[in-house]
Order: structure tokens, then sequence, then C-alpha cells
């Protein structure tokens, strides 16, 4: 008896203590990535590269024999099209979807409908990006008369189709949440259902419909493979949505193996590392505080 | 005194959830302009009633309804529009629902779902609304923050500034002092005495002295059943007709 007490008496500070850890461990892992880019890309970044140049110039020649030169406002530039272009399209879709699933669904239908956007969660990028190469990559040729069917439109679509379920599912949550005594009320008073969702349930559930959203952008932003794939792979500042671009995260990927360590080059891509942390962080950020200036009106 | 037009007639009414009945065929009317209160133990189907009234039923998976419910001689079954109907019948629940708006356009809602744009004209209304739910001086100088940040008791008077917006014929009351202080409950019991004479009002009540302070009549539901309905002062007299009766409302078993 006293053996079993003292046993629990024990537990409480070792469970507090796991828990604690875990915490801990989370922020000291960003930190600890955080740190290992930067190192790596810190002494390029301190010594020789110049930022103006780097943020402004769309030359991007890392390999040139005689004149190498870093800029990527065009990379900047395919990662924003193709994020932008993609967010355009999921954003209303996902959302639409949510809304659908959550208030006009059939309960049998409903769960047949979260099935199916679990499963396409659950494809792998690379297989979105080889659905780009070599199915919408055809289509995009045929229909646009295009020269190249792998170009911001393509690499705009396979993100939004690998964003969509986010944002569904996500949303789909945020309306959940919302109490049925709103709908039951606000139907009561004689609203027609899209009166309801329209006044009611949307301002209720906006804190959790924004960061789906955003949510979805940080796929967007991130994504490396599927639009490596999809994109075309130039570099260039795209004019229209038919012309190949390629994104910041594609360069680091196709790049990274092919460049000796510790050289200029290398160092170049971690600071392109750094650059995205910087925008997500931002992102992030203002997510945040968006938010929280819902929260407090 | 309420006059004799009926403005609801019930008849044979059931309603199943499932395989459990919750209704198992009433048939009573409810004239213009009465107060109708409602009692019976938990479980009786009294806010099952309410919400066939006002077809929110519907919203109830595996609900099946039987019987004929007539609003002014009109089969609510029927009517061309539903949300027409609701607009007819303001319904307030038992716990204070206020909707994630601010407190003017909580009251707002039904006027503009019905399609009143003119701001005076809802300045208006909000004010008369909020002063009849006798809220007005606790918000007047804040109609613009949320609903959801008042009280209890402030939050339930909303609601019932919010059911009358829409000037209902009928008002639906469920259990609505559940959450209200009872200075409160006096004070809107007070009002329910006012509307009796522009609307018809079906007070369901666990308080069984509270339908006896407003009811002209009283129906007593049990399990489903309807076992009497009748004047208040009969139904709260030595001898009502059924001996059930008698013992709800004196206690003795419920």
């Amino acid at each position: 008896m006293a053996n079993q007490r003292r046993l629990g008496n024990l537990s409480e500070p070792i469970i507090e203590g796991l828990i604690r850890l875990c915490g801990i461990s989370a922020i000291l892992f960003v930190i600890g990535i955080f740190f290992f880019v930067f190192r790596e890309g810190s002494g390029f970044l301190f010594s020789k590269l110049n930022l103006k140049e780097f943020l402004t110039s769309i030359e991007w020649y890392p390999d040139s024999p005689s004149n190498k030169r870093y800029g990527v406002l065009a990379l900047m530039a395919g990662t924003a099209s193709v994020t932008v272009l993609a967010m355009m399209i999921a954003v209303p879709f996902g959302l639409g979807a949510a809304i659908f699933i959550s208030e006009f669904c059939s309960r049998r239908a409903r769960e047949t409908f979260k099935i199916v956007i679990e499963l396409l969660a659950a494809i792998p990028s690379v297989v979105w990006g080889f659905i780009g190469l070599t199915v919408m990559n055809p289509i995009i040729i045929d229909l646009f008369k295009a020269p190249i069917g792998l170009n911001v439109l393509n690499g705009g679509i396979i993100l939004a189709l690998m964003s969509v379920p986010i944002i569904v599912s996500i949303g789909e949550d945020a309306l959940k949440a919302v109490p049925d005594s709103y709908r039951e009320a606000s139907l009561a008073l004689g609203a027609t259902r899209w009166q309801m969702i329209y006044r009611v349930l949307l301002p209720a559930a906006k804190n959790g419909l924004l960061a789906a959203a955003l949510l979805g952008v940080g796929r967007g932003i991130g994504e490396t493979i599927a639009v490596l794939m999809a994109t075309g792979h130039a570099v260039q500042i795209p004019h229209s949505i038919l012309d190949p671009v390629r994104t910041l995260t594609a360069t680091i990927a196709a790049e990274l193996g092919e460049t000796p360590v510790r050289s200029d080059h290398y160092q170049v891509l971690f600071i392109i590392g750094i650059l995205l942390f910087s925008i997500t962080f931002v992102v992030n950020l203002v997510a945040d505080l968006v938010v929280k200036g819902i929260r407090g009106k | 005194m309420p006059n004799s037009t009926k403005k609801i007639e019930i008849s044979n009414l059931t309603v199943k959830y499932g395989q459990v009945a919750a209704i198992k065929g009433i048939s009573f009317d409810i004239y213009k302009n009465e107060i109708i209160g409602i009692i019976g133990p938990a479980q009786s189907g009294k806010s099952t009633l309410l919400k066939v009234i006002n077809r929110t039923i519907e919203f109830v998976p595996g609900v099946a309804v039987g019987g004929t419910v007539k609003i002014d001689g009109e089969d609510t079954q029927k009517v061309k529009s539903v949300h027409e109907l609701r607009r007819k019948i303001g319904m307030v629940f038992p716990l204070p629902v206020g909707l994630p708006l601010s407190i003017y356009d909580n009251v707002a809602f039904a006027p503009r779902m019905a399609g009143t744009r003119n701001k005076a004209q809802l300045d208006e209304l909000v004010e008369r609304c909020l002063r009849q739910a006798a809220l007005w001086d606790e918000v007047k100088d804040r109609l613009d923050s949320l609903g959801t940040k008042l009280s209890g008791g402030q939050q339930q008077r909303l609601t019932i500034a919010r059911a009358l917006s829409h000037e209902p014929e009928i008002l639906c009351l469920d259990e609505f002092s559940i959450a209200v202080d009872p200075v409160t409950t006096m004070r809107i019991e007070d009002v329910l005495k006012e509307l009796r004479f522009q609307v018809t009002i079906i007070l369901v009540t666990n308080l069984v002295q509270q339908a006896r302070r407003l009811a002209n009549r009283t129906a007593f539901l049990f399990n489903g059943d309807l076992i009497e309905i009748d004047r208040t002062d009969v139904i709260f007299s030595e001898n009502p007709t059924d001996k059930r009766t008698y013992d709800y409302v004196n206690g003795i078993f419920g």
C-alpha cells in the first residue's frame, strides 16, 4: 500500500518531466535546424555575397567558369507565381468543398468524401510530380498550343491539387467546431441555409478557415519535388502562366547534390534555405497576427 | 382574455426518433393571443413539440413526423416557403444562443434575412426589441460589442429580443428561465404578460408555478402523451380531471 502510493507520487513528476521534455525538444529541433542551415551559409553570406545583387538580380549562373552570378529574383518570382496560382485555385475550391461536406452532405456521403480526401492527402509528392510530367504536360500543350506543358500553370494546378486536401480537412474541422445551436438558432429565425452559412457559420469559423488557407500557402511555398518536375526548370521571371519557371526549393533540390561541399555555390544554396526560412516565418507571423486581430475584435 | 380563433391546430401528432417515440399521437388547439403553458417532466416531448411547430425538427437525422400541424388553418408541411413559416415564429431556447455577432447584428439578423435594409428602420426595431426584452438600458452604449460576451442572463434576454425582432405571430419559449436569475425572470414574465395582446405565446416550462403565474391554459404532457389540457386554474385546482396531473403539479412525482 505504502509502496504503491510512493510509486503514484513518483509517476506524477516523471510524466510532467517527459511532457516538458517533448515541448522543449520541439523548440530545440527548430533552433537546431536553423542554426545548421545558417552555419553552412554564413561564411559566404558575410564575406563575398552581394546581398543587393542576390535579391534583385535575375542572373543565376552559379556554374559559370568565368563570371559566377548568384541572383535569386527569378527563383523567387517562380515560387511566388506558382504559389499564388495554386492558392487562387485551391482556396476557393478547398473552402467550398469544406462547406459542402460539412453542411450539405448526408452522413454517409460525408464519410466517403473524407476517406477519399485523406487518401488524396497521402499521395507522395513525387507521384504528383509524375502526374504533372506525364498527364498534365500533353494536356496543356494540346489545350493552349503551348510549346511546352511544364510551366507555371502545370505546377500551380499540381500544387493546388496537393493543397486542397489540407484545406478541406482543416476547414471542415473548423466548421464542425461551430456549435449546432448556432445553426438551429439562425434557421429558427427564418434564415435560409445559405444565409445561415454566409452570415453565421463563416464568421464563427473564420479563424480556422484562415488557418486552413495559410497552411495551404505554407505547403505551396515549401513543396519541392512536385514543382521541380512540373514547372519546367527555366530560370526566368514568367510573363504568362504558360512560361516555365524554377522555384527556390527546386533549385536547392536540383543543385545541392552536384556542388562540392563548402564551395561558394553550396553555401549560396544554404542562403536560399535561410531565405525560405524567413519567408515561411513571415507568413506564419502574419497569419498569427491576423488571427489575433480577428480574435481581439 | 384570449379570443377563440384557432391559431395552431395540432391533430394526431406523432414523432419518432428512430425507434423511440417522443410524441405518441396528441391533438389540441392553441388559440390566438393566449399564453399556453406546457408542463411535464423530462422526456415528455415538450421541446420536440416546439421543434415540430417551426419545423426545425427536420434537421434531426432519422426523425419521422406523423399527423398534422396547422397554423392559421394552413398545414405546416405544405407551406410554400418554410423560411416564411419560421419567420412567423419566434423561438427561445433553454440555453442562450448568442450568435457570434454584435448585439445589434444579433437583433437585426432576422429582419435582414427577411430583406429589411433601411438603417433607420433597423435602428428603431433593435431598440424596441431590446426594450421589450428588458435589456436596452444595460447594452445601449455598447451595441457593437459581441453578443457572446454578455452574461448568461443578458444573453438570454438578447435571445428573446431576437425572437421578437421579426415580429412573430407566435412566440415559443423553451424553459427560458434556466439560465436567468429570478429577478430577471420576473421582468421577462412581465414582458410576456404585455406581449400576449400581440402574439400567441407557447411557454414550455419546468417550473409549474411559472405556468400558473402566466398561462391562460396549461397542457400536461407525460411520456409523449397529452394527459390533460384545461384552464390553468383547473389544472392547478384540487381536482383536475386526471390524478397524475394533480400529482405532478403538487410535486408528488416527476
